[in-house]
């Protein structure tokens, strides 16, 4: 009995049920998709779902369209959202956060609805739906990801940065190339990882802003798993072990990850 | 007048002009800014002004304009469409119950795990440390799909059915994190002697627990809470992996299945009109006080 005083008295243990929590419920699922991955449906080695994939033009063209897709979505993002974040974070507003949380104030309404609600929009103004429809939908749903780390990295800049720079003679172009934007680019890259990452994995979104027109890898993951059954679990899961290399790919990019920039951030 | 003065009054006016071509540069750069953002504001929105204006007609296409009418969140609130003469979808209030029920649960859930996460990682090595951290941030980096998938592959691996627990097992995987994260800067804030102190005055470690520690914690513990509670109420993709066919659905599920049989039930208007309306009160009650509480301290 007092060894498990002991236990609960030295603090480190607490973390125990969780880090426990964390390996059968995070680590054996990523474990388990690997698994899936290379094996047959009667549990056999195989790399066969693989040898499909790419011998699939249909699925291979699809994946380099998402990617394309979700990179072409995270270039507009930055265009618009930096000038947009630039702006809020050097004006002199009365309350700066106000500006802050209307653009993030969006996403409290379930964004499934609000990408119906897109749809609808462009009904009124008789646009058609497809790879327009997809790219501004992908914008709108993801552009406060993109405005909000870029925002907090410029707010938390060091003000006095600029003046010296003013002082030593740059010029307005050279203060911002020189000091603003490069003092900006761990926000930058959080951004493009918040922006990019859900958007290459989407699965949803396509489906309701094309009307089914456009399919993305996301949709084609869940396709696998939904309609196919359950002899296209393996090769489902093949692809989702393609996309958990693109994504971890990715997040190598990211180096404020463990910061506030993220969506826990956002509140 | 002597000739000095007249130069520096020229001088002075030229400054003056300066300093106007100045100011009103500077304005007008304002403006522009102000005007692009709230341009942006505008198009970001517009759907929800949409879904807005449309919760006030009763026409059960979205878009369609019959005619000002408060029909739609009479609906909503009795259950009974008394023009059709027809019940509102019952799977809509199963929607919002399990909505709701899983969402408290799951940051309940993740709020007590990830705080006695925080506090053991807190105390731990620096290396230990390092390795749980890593691990922490998976869910936060994974996309919804993969980690929809791998829960999904999970329990038809082990043989469990897919339904309430799968479910709420699955928000306490994307939610902890986050609670881990926001609970982590208060422990580093907080003076570590204080809880050593209170044990050396004859505290026992759970009344030390409850007395010092909690308090510090708790704002911590909050806004994690706050946050576990949003994600898990606007999550889909994990959701959708997990939920098992047995006609659980949570809004979310149910406004993708609305949406693809064609029809979205029109009460989703109201309901979320009011959703919008409740947090952007909230927020603007929150933001007085944190004026407020800053005006106090200056």
């Amino acid at each position: 009995m007092s060894k498990l005083t002991d236990l609960v008295s030295a603090r480190r243990t607490w973390a125990w049920p969780y880090v426990l929590f964390l390996v059968l419920f995070v680590v054996l699922p990523l474990l388990l998709i690997f698994y899936y991955a290379f094996s047959t449906p009667g549990g056999d080695f195989t790399i066969q779902n693989f040898v499909k994939f790419f011998h699939t033009s249909e699925a291979v063209n699809t994946l380099i369209y998402s990617m394309a897709i979700a990179f072409i979505t995270t270039v507009i993002c930055l265009l618009l959202g930096y000038p947009a974040a630039y702006i809020m974070a050097m004006a002199e507003f009365k309350t700066p956060q106000v500006m802050a949380l209307l653009f993030i104030l969006p996403m409290w309404i379930n964004f499934l609805l609000r990408t119906i609600a897109t749809v609808e929009l462009f009904h009124m103004f008789g646009l058609p739906l497809g790879e327009g429809a997809l790219l501004f939908g992908m914008c709108y749903d993801y552009l406060p990801f993109m405005i909000y780390p870029i925002y907090n990295t410029l707010q938390k800049m060091d003000r006095s940065l600029i003046e010296a720079a003013q002082d030593l003679g740059a010029d307005k172009t050279n203060v911002f190339t020189k000091v603003i934007l490069p003092l900006s680019v761990p926000g930058i890259y959080s951004g493009i990882v918040m922006v990019f990452m859900p958007t290459v994995s989407t699965f949803a979104i396509a489906e309701l802003l094309t009307h089914n027109k456009i399919t993305l890898f996301g949709s084609l993951i869940q396709r696998s798993f939904g309609e196919g059954g359950i002899a296209m679990w393996n090769y489902g899961a093949a692809l989702s072990l393609i996309m958990l290399v693109i994504i971890a790919a990715t997040s190598f990019f990211d180096q404020e990850r463990d910061h506030d920039a993220q969506k826990g951030g956002l509140l | 007048m002597s000739q000095e003065s007249r130069v520096k009054s020229q001088e002075l006016t030229s400054a003056q002009i300066e300093a106007q071509r100045r100011s009103r540069q500077m304005w007008a750069k304002r403006v522009g800014g102000q005007a692009y953002l709230w341009l942006l504001l505008i198009v970001l929105y517009a759907p929800i002004l949409l879904i807005f204006i449309f919760s006030f007609t009763q026409s059960k296409v979205f878009g369609n304009w019959t005619g000002f009418t408060f029909h739609l969140y009479e609906n909503l609130f009795t259950g009974y469409d008394s023009t059709a003469q027809v019940r509102v979808d019952p799977n809509l209030y199963r929607a919002i119950f399990f909505t709701v029920v899983i969402a408290i649960c799951a940051a309940t859930i993740a709020t007590l795990l990830g705080t006695l996460a925080a506090i053991g990682l807190y105390n731990m090595r620096s290396r230990a440390r390092k390795g749980i951290t890593f691990l922490n941030s998976i869910p936060m980096i994974n996309p919804d799909i993969l980690t929809g998938i791998s829960l999904f592959l999970l329990f038809v691996f082990l043989g469990i059915s897919r339904g309430f627990a799968t479910v709420l097992i699955a928000h306490v995987v994307f939610c902890t994190p986050y609670v881990v994260l926001s609970v982590m800067p208060r422990l580093t804030q907080m003076n570590p002697n204080l809880y050593e102190a209170a044990l050396d005055l004859g505290a026992t470690p759970a009344k030390a627990l409850r007395k010092v520690m909690l308090p510090e914690l708790k704002p911590g513990m909050i806004s994690g809470f706050i946050l576990a509670l949003t994600l898990s109420i606007d999550d889909f993709g994990v959701t959708f992996f997990t939920k098992g066919s047995n006609g659980l659905e949570t809004l979310s599920t149910f406004i993708y299945a609305d949406a693809r049989k064609g029809g979205l039930t029109p009460e989703l208007r109201p309901l979320f009109s009011l959703i919008f309306l409740t947090i952007l009160v909230l927020l603007i009650f929150m933001n007085i006080h944190a004026n407020k509480q800053m005006n106090k301290q200056k």
